[in-house]
């Protein structure tokens, strides 16, 4: 059954193919039957999982599933990407991909909008320590003694709950209009010309701070679920040590803390990278690109160049700094934990 | 007794201190509770405002300015114009629907596949060719890592030749594959936390595997699937990298119709803050009504 349905989805895939290619003139006009052949097999193969392996096919058949759907939407994509970054593929011109060996890779050599960008990742990136800071004193807040917790918890939550493009709309747009948005007066009261977007230094800084505003009450709630999972009689033995409250924060508290901390930050850092909506919503990467993350280049390369080729390249570029950096974090995580304290 | 103990000076100190850390507590949240809370309120107001309102920088409703419809009018919501045709709030509405279809169906096909996957990767051991369970769980999270950027063009070129170039399928897709690390984190951390003698219990007594995680497992893991649908929910209902890359009529969701209403004549700021009202609405809603379970599921996998 399994080679019987995979047989259907190869022939109909090598018919397609010569299809598009122009060497036959069998063939539908899209795509579309090779992908119903190729659900017919993965079904199949689903099936037939239990049918040959009995009890052991059972239990393949949990991830299965999912392996099958990500394997067919990640590895494909990104072998087909590859092939794409070495082409001068570029959607406006008539010709389609051709492959153009090392073009691409020398053009991103002297890219500086490119390098700029990156640059911009890097600042980005380390407006998560920052963050942290204040999350932390948050849920340390939250964790206190108060009344009304629960209220407080649900308007912390709220800011993650929208989406980074209407968030650009309230914030970005409305409230820091330079005549008449609300913080523009507040800035005037306070006696400065409001410009929020002019110096570069300025308009990275406020996408930061409404990024942070979107995502602060996420590394917030991961540190208070740790606060709360903390063992209560080391607080108390700390206490009745005659431990000063910063002392106990410090000492146990903070220590105690760590894996979480850690969780939350890395987390944090792998969605800071993708970082996009706001910047193409608010600054489209202005002034100068000095706002410009990787991500919002990228998709102005595609969508106002459709410069195809040379944006995957771009793409591929980053996604392996990304490996390459999040390893070296995670290595340096796990070394740093080990060691004793 | 007690009067005695507060004339006492250390002890009258010791109340000062207190006090103010009292108020620097509460002050401290008030602060930041206004900060979360003031987009939102000037979002809504905003959109009751006409022209001159929004110009003067009024605030306050009924005090400031009368309220107008006329945001809302520009969606065909207005009380004035919600019984006539509209093809604006037609238009809004396809929006809208599109996006509810799309994040509650991405949501549901992540958390079916996320469970499954993860259930199986916390309690049975694989071999598929080198990879072990460990290897197999570090291939689903990793997939978090992925820049969307990278995967973008590649879909592009796919979908068109697929002909799913516009069209809720693909995003569904595109979404689950996005929500489905999540999802398996999630999971994973839940069904750790159910004893596995539950499980041999209900194998002992003639059910099979499937019987057993259908009947038993999954009712107890079903506060931590909810947790991971709401927040894969937020997530997909929120997406607009994708959405804007991929669709151009037929199956354009919320985001992208905000996104493109700054377009050529200027800003029409009311009508936009009614737009943005009613886009973050619903995940308001859910926020204050399912907070639990969104706290739930993005504590799980922080503290192991």
């Amino acid at each position: 059954m399994v080679w019987g349905s995979a047989a259907i989805f190869l022939t109909l895939t090598a018919l397609q193919f010569l299809h598009d290619t122009g060497r036959s003139s069998v063939g539908f006009a899209t795509w579309r039957p090779v992908l119903y052949a190729y659900l017919l097999w993965a079904t199949a193969l689903c099936f037939a999982q239990v049918i040959v392996n009995g009890e052991k096919g059972k239990r393949t058949l949990f991830v299965l599933p999912a392996a099958l759907f990500v394997i067919s939407l990640v590895v494909f994509p990104l072998l087909f990407a590859l092939y794409i970054s070495f082409t001068d593929w570029n959607l406006a011109s008539l010709g389609g991909a051709r492959p153009n060996g090392w073009d691409n890779m020398r053009q991103m050599w002297g890219d500086t909008f490119y390098w700029n960008a990156l640059k911009n990742m890097v600042y980005y990136v380390a407006a998560v320590s920052v963050e942290y800071v204040v999350a932390f004193g948050l849920a340390l807040l939250l964790n206190a003694q108060i009344r009304a917790r629960k209220f407080f918890r649900v308007v912390f939550l709220l800011p993650l709950m929208l989406s980074p493009v209407a968030v650009s709309w309230m914030i970005g747009k409305s409230m820091l209009e330079v005549r008449f948005g609300p913080v523009s007066h507040l800035v005037r009261e306070m006696g400065f010309e409001p410009s929020f977007f002019g110096t570069p230094e300025m308009a990275r800084f406020m996408i930061m701070a409404m990024d942070a505003w979107t995502f602060i009450p996420f590394m917030m709630i991961m540190l208070l679920a740790g606060l709360q999972a903390l063992p209560r009689e080391v607080i108390e033995a700390s206490k009745v040590d005659g431990a000063s409250s910063w002392q106990s924060f410090k000492e146990v508290i903070f220590p105690l803390m760590l894996p979480v901390s850690v969780t939350a930050i890395v987390i944090r850092i792998i969605f800071k990278l993708k970082l996009a909506d706001i910047i193409i919503n608010v600054t489209s990467g202005g002034p100068g690109g000095a706002t410009d993350s990787v991500t919002s280049f990228i998709f102005r390369e595609y969508r106002d160049r459709s410069n195809v080729g040379y944006g995957t390249l771009l793409a591929i570029v980053y996604l392996v700094l990304i490996v390459i950096f999040i390893t070296a974090l995670l290595k340096l995580v796990s070394r740093w934990m080990e060691r004793p304290a | 007794m007690s009067a005695i103990f507060k004339d006492h000076a250390s002890d009258r100190q010791m109340q000062v201190k207190w006090w103010s850390s009292r108020v620097a507590i509460y002050g401290t949240l008030m602060l930041w509770a206004f900060i979360c809370l003031f987009p939102i309120y000037w979002t809504l107001t905003t959109s009751f405002k006409l022209a001159p309102d929004v110009m003067r920088g009024n605030m306050i409703p009924f005090v400031d300015y009368t309220p107008k419809w006329k945001g809302w009018e520009s969606l065909g919501l207005s009380p004035r114009l919600i019984g006539e045709v509209s093809t604006v709030r037609e238009e809004f509405l396809k929006r809208f629907w599109n996006s509810a279809v799309v994040a509650l169906s991405a949501s549901t096909l992540a958390v079916v596949l996320g469970s499954l996957a993860a259930y199986g990767l916390s309690r049975f051991n694989y071999r598929f060719g080198f990879m072990k369970n460990s290897d197999i769980s570090f291939f689903f999270l990793s997939q978090m890592i992925l820049p969307p950027v990278v995967l973008a063009l590649p879909f592009l070129v796919l979908y068109k030749s697929l002909n799913l170039l516009d069209s809720r399928i693909g995003l569904i897709l595109l979404y689950t594959l996005m929500v489905l690390p999540i999802v398996i984190w999630i999971m994973r951390d839940q069904f750790q936390g159910i004893p596995v003698e539950l499980e041999e219990a209900a194998l002992v007594d003639g059910l099979g595997i499937w019987g057993a995680f259908l009947q038993i497992v999954l009712p107890i893991a079903l506060p931590g699937m909810v947790a991971a649908f709401i927040l894969s929910l937020v997530l997909c209902w929120n997406e607009y990298f994708f959405a804007a890359l991929l669709t151009s009529t037929n199956a354009t969701t919320l985001p992208v119709m905000v996104a493109s209403q700054t377009g050529s004549q200027g800003i029409n700021w009311w009508s936009m803050a009614a737009l943005s009202s009613a886009a973050i609405l619903p995940l308001i809603l859910v926020a204050i009504l399912l907070e639990k379970y969104i706290i739930k599921g993005m504590a799980a996998g922080a503290v192991k």
